[in-house]
């Protein structure tokens, strides 16, 4: 039955060749665990967008309980937490997976460093992979104000107060933040959700179909 | 005028990236104004709030004073209660915001035991003399920022913050 699905469809669309250019590729032997276990460094990449595709998944199903709004944000998830099936399990995916991600990828980091592989020709991706590191970051910042807690709000004033000692430019980019000159509030809750929930992802969507792009075209480097 | 004709392959290049332009302009326009207009916004000046605190009460001692005021945050209002620290220097009131220069904590007068003359940061170890002046060495950069002070009916009146004026 799905054979025949799949043959349909690959009759009219010819999609084999597109589907064995995404997943049909040699993983060569230095980079395979099953060969010399230490490869398993390798691996740090593979688990970094495995938590990636946690959060942006457990995310999407928390905005259905949670509203970005000084007065309700915290009952929102609390409401999630504690009164919603599995609410527990989803915020809880999302909370540690946040963490997770941040070890791993600078674990894939150190990987990429101590095995040089951010030498000529790959020097490009070493650029992307910095702005995703960026972005990471600014998801864990941002997100990190939405529970709306005395932790959050506090963890963000000093955020913000970081940002703002930028010379020139660094009250502006308060105000952009907070979204007012004073007061770290309502604006500032609408603004860090916008931001963490569409504008990052999206930057993060871009930076990871380059990152790929650039690795399929590349290959992994060679052993040491 | 350059001798140079243009080609059609040019003017079509031309007309056709100076209108994508303008759609591009157009739409982005009105949606970059839009994020980035509390960069803009004229704040209106902060009046003089009234506190509780007797003039005659405060002493060369900094004793904190609260004060309530509505605060204005887009959609949302609600009453804000703030603080300040306050003390009497000679015919002069000084008030002083207790918002840390360094990264924005809440500093309490006599905060330390081993510092009981100075305003103590808990976040950073941050302290401050008495007139605000940071001390040399802990976290923060600058001096406690101070509050404009008046007087109505025998009781203390606090307007906006102003840099600290007292060296
Ligand atoms: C890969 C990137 C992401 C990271 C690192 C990240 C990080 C975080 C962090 C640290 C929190 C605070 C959680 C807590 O303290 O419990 C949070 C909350 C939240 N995030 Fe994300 N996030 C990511 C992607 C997304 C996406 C794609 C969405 C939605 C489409 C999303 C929606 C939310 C929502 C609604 C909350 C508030 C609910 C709560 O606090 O439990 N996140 N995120
Ligand atoms: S915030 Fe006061 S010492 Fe750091």
């Amino acid at each position: 039955m799905l054979n025949k699905i799949y043959d349909w469809v690959d009759e009219r669309l010819d999609i084999t060749p597109i589907w064995r250019d995404i997943a049909d590729h040699e993983v060569p032997e230095h980079v395979n665990p099953a060969h010399h276990f230490s490869a398993f460094v390798y691996c740090f990449g593979g688990l970094t967008f495995f938590i990636t595709v946690i959060q942006i998944l457990s995310g999407m199903f928390l905005t259905m309980y949670y509203v970005p709004d000084v007065e309700n944000a915290w009952k929102s998830v609390y409401y999630l937490q504690n009164e919603v099936a599995f609410g527990e399990i989803v915020r809880g995916m999302h909370h540690w997976g946040a963490s997770l991600v941040i070890v791993m990828m600078f674990l894939h980091t150190l990987r990429v460093f101590f095995t040089g592989s951010y030498k000529k020709p790959r020097e490009l991706n070493w650029i992307v992979g910095v702005g995703i590191f960026c972005v990471m970051l600014g998801l864990g910042f941002t997100g990190y104000l939405l529970p709306w807690d005395m932790k959050a709000v506090f963890a963000t004033k000093v955020g913000i107060q970081i940002a703002a000692s930028v010379p020139f430019i660094g009250e502006l980019i308060k105000i952009l933040l907070a979204g007012d000159a004073e007061i770290l509030g309502a604006q500032t809750l609408t603004r860090f959700f916008a931001i963490h929930v569409f504008f990052l992802p999206a930057v993060l969507f871009a930076l990871l179909a380059v990152h790929f792009i650039m690795i399929r075209r590349q290959g992994i480097s060679g052993p040491l | 005028m350059s001798n140079n004709r243009v080609s059609r392959r040019q003017f079509l290049n031309y007309t056709l990236t100076g209108v994508g332009g303008f759609m591009a302009a157009g739409m982005l326009m009105p949606m970059i104004r839009f994020a980035i207009d509390p960069a803009l916004q004229t704040k209106a000046e902060g009046d003089f709030v009234q506190t509780s605190q007797k003039i005659d009460e405060i002493t060369e001692e900094p004793i904190k004073v609260d004060f309530t005021f509505e605060q204005v945050d887009a959609w949302y209002k609600s009453d804000v209660t703030e603080a300040a620290w306050v003390y009497r220097d000679g015919d002069a009131i000084i008030a002083l915001s207790p918002v840390c220069k360094h990264l924005g904590c809440t500093v309490n007068w006599a905060g330390d035991s081993a510092h009981p003359d100075q305003y103590f940061c808990a976040c950073h170890g941050g302290r401050y003399e008495k007139t605000g002046k940071n001390v040399p060495g802990t976290p923060p950069t600058g001096p406690l920022d101070e509050y404009e002070v008046a007087e109505k009916d025998g009781f203390l009146m606090l307007g906006k913050k102003i840099p600290n004026t007292l060296g």
